[in-house]
């Protein structure tokens, strides 16, 4: 668990962030969304002690980050930045293993533990051990900055707009890499984005900034459902506003008996994949299975009543 | 070539046909032909490479033939030396062996072999004692002990005032890197000191060791005074500082601000991100600076010979004093054989500390 304890940081006359407090839970991805200039960065960078709060503090599984020496606190906190900031000279391997090797871990702990890194990340270790980073595409190099910041089982990764320098179809990609991996592996994340779909797409929680205040910090629905300021409002976009909220449902909630034509769709799909299956197709429903076996229909009237629920 | 009476007056010239027999010049001048020929096929390195060596080949057989067969019954005191011909010649197809070389772009490791054949070579000549008619070579045999000190005292010159240089010049480039403040008043100054010309730097040493032996203690036992090495070799470090200086501000300028960040925010202490990222992507930058102040030493050395610091300026000196002109190149030649030396031999160094391999980049 990380708490965040009214964390504030002032240049000179600009307070960068103003008396921030949440709590981020263990095994969760938080993301942290706002326009730029509304001090998530800086926030960000309060939780490793690249900046030191003016006031307040930082709780890590009850622990003040005070109590430990920045550079040591740092290596058991993970961080990846925008543009991957790989070590040019070295290989993948050397750039993977650089925290292990600044925590004395022994060579073949390091060797292995990088090897499955890169398995996880879907790329062949004999194959990338010994590249350099200039011989890897946007997406490899930006997947290696990620496994670098893994490396070591911190016991939290800071993520600053990784994925910002990636073009959109890798950046889908990248995303539902991250989760997935996330998942798999249990680890506790907070990402900084000014990409309120990533924000959707990706947080457990989304904690979103303005003007260096926490305006809002809830589930993604709750973002979508009822913003809290016009601010969040605006962010989310009223135009997208009903499709992001049917993209957060899947279709195992709204099922029910009966028949329909056409190709059945996987119960873990969204609302949004459903509808767009009726608009495109011209069906009212559409079958919906799950492990290989019919289990009902989701029809467009029942899609059209879950969403004015919330207009 | 040319043929004189002594070693003050100006020769008269020998043509090449005139040297000797023509039985013996004929394979010369036929390997020069040849050399220069083979040299005009471009594209074809590996010919024109064949071409300079046969060329050389010709050119100094020409020197070794010729100069014994002058000296027969020219008197005690003649002297002969190649002329303009000569000179050209050598030029001409040194250009052409180095032109045909650097197509081929050869690894480091070959370079440094080439380099080892050249210098063996031309040792073996010179060992040989066949060139020891030529006037230079007898302008050295009788200053075969000062030669040597000479070399020494160049050498030492040189390379002490850029181990003195770097010494100073690393830690306080990395001073510079670290506080922008103090670099914004160190790189001018230096700067400034480097637009002192020569010799009114090694003159302006004389008064001011000179003062500093007189009035501190001990000093004039250490050797210091206002002529002789100490003066030379201050000047030399002097003048060293701001290429040392500028070049590991530049090479530590030069890793990716991204990697610094990473590295900051990994957990790297600052002396382990200088070693571990600032040091090895800067090393070739670096390295670059220290071949400028090497190559530069080297030449500027000679004008040490002026305040009585030594080296083979010495040789300039005197002969420039005598109107010799064999002694000049006497102190002249090793001078540029050695900068060409140090300077491929750095271009190497610099090469082999690349951080990314070259076919990766
Ligand atoms: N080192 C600094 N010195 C002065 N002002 C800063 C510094 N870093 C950030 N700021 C200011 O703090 C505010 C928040 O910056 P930042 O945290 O980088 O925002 P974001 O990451 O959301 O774009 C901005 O107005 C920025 O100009
Ligand atoms: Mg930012």
């Amino acid at each position: 668990m990380i708490e965040i304890d009214d964390l504030t940081k002032i240049y000179g006359d600009a307070t960068a962030v103003d008396h921030v407090t949440m709590t981020v839970e263990t095994g969760t991805i938080t993301v942290i969304v706002g326009t730029s200039g509304s001090g998530k960065t800086t926030l960000l960078r309060m939780i490793n002690r690249l900046e030191e709060p003016t006031s307040g503090e930082v709780r890590i599984n009850g622990e003040s980050t005070l109590a430990t020496k920045p550079h040591l606190l740092r290596r058991r906190i993970g961080y990846a930045i925008q543009g991957h900031g790989l070590f040019p000279h070295h290989t993948v391997a050397r750039n993977i293993g650089a925290v292990p090797q600044l925590l004395g871990w022994e060579r073949d702990k390091i060797r292995a533990r990088v090897d499955e890194l890169l398995s996880l990340f879907s790329m062949e270790p004999a194959a990338f051990r010994s590249r350099y980073p200039a011989e890897l595409s946007g997406g490899q190099q930006q997947r290696v900055g990620v496994a670098r910041a893994l490396a070591s089982r911190p016991d939290l990764l800071l993520m600053d707009e990784p994925f910002g320098a990636l073009d959109p179809i890798i950046r889908a990609r990248a995303q539902d890499d991250l989760r997935r991996i996330q998942r798999q592996l249990g680890s506790t994340i907070m990402l900084v984005t000014h990409d309120m779909e990533e924000a959707i797409r990706l947080g457990d929680m989304v904690a979103v900034m303005d003007g260096g205040k926490l305006v809002q910090y809830a589930t993604p629905a709750e973002i979508i459902a009822e913003p809290a300021t016009p601010f969040v409002a605006e962010m989310v976009g009223d135009v997208e506003r009903p499709l992001r909220l049917l993209s957060l449902i899947p279709l195992s909630e709204l099922v029910e008996d009966g028949e329909a034509e056409g190709a059945a769709m996987p119960a873990g799909a969204s609302l949004r994949d459903a509808l767009a299956a009726c608009l495109w197709t011209g069906r009212s429903a559409v079958p919906v299975e799950k492990d290989g076996a019919t289990i009902g229909r989701v029809t467009f009237a029942a899609i059209r009543a879950r969403a004015e629920l919330h207009a | 070539m040319t043929l004189a009476a002594n070693r003050i007056v100006a020769g008269e010239g020998v043509q090449v046909w005139q040297l000797a027999t023509l039985a013996e010049t004929l394979p010369g001048i036929a390997a020069v032909g040849a050399g220069l020929l083979l040299g005009v096929q471009a594209g074809r390195q590996r010919l024109r490479v064949a071409g300079a060596i046969i060329g050389l080949g010709g050119l100094f057989w020409l020197l070794m033939r010729g100069a014994p067969a002058l000296m027969e019954g020219a008197g005690e005191y003649a002297r002969v030396s190649p002329a303009l011909g000569f000179w050209c010649l050598l030029l001409i197809l040194m250009l052409l062996l180095a032109d045909a070389l650097a197509q081929r772009t050869p690894g480091p490791v070959a370079r440094a072999g080439l380099l080892a054949a050249v210098l063996g070579t031309l040792g073996l000549i010179l060992w040989s004692g066949a060139l020891s008619p030529l006037s230079i070579m007898q302008e050295y045999a009788g200053r075969r002990d000062g030669f040597a000190d000479a070399a020494l005292r160049h050498l030492a010159l040189a390379f002490g005032s850029l181990a003195v240089a770097a010494g100073i010049g690393f830690p306080l480039g990395i001073l510079c890197h670290r506080k922008a403040g103090l670099r914004e008043s160190v790189l001018p100054t230096l700067s400034l000191l480097q637009t002192i010309p020569s010799l009114a730097m090694f003159g302006l040493m004389i008064p001011i060791l000179g003062w500093v032996g007189d009035s501190v203690p001990g000093a004039r036992a250490l050797g210091i005074a206002g002529i002789g090495f100490a003066p030379a070799f201050l000047a030399l470090v002097l003048y060293s500082l701001l290429p040392v200086v500028a070049n590991t501000v530049a090479g530590l300028a030069a890793a990716p601000p991204a990697a610094l960040e990473a590295a900051r925010g990994m957990g790297m202490t600052p002396g382990q991100r200088l070693w571990r990222v600032e040091l090895p992507l800067g090393l070739p930058v670096i390295l670059t600076g220290l071949r400028i102040v090497l190559v530069q030493n080297i030449g500027l050395a000679v004008i040490a010979g002026l305040i009585g610091g030594g080296g083979f300026g010495t040789f300039v000196f005197q002969g420039l004093n005598q109107t010799a002109t064999d002694l000049i190149l006497l102190g002249a030649l090793p001078t540029v054989a050695l900068a060409l030396v140090s300077a491929i031999v750095m271009d190497i160094l610099v090469e082999l500390s690349r951080p990314i391999p070259k076919d990766t980049a």
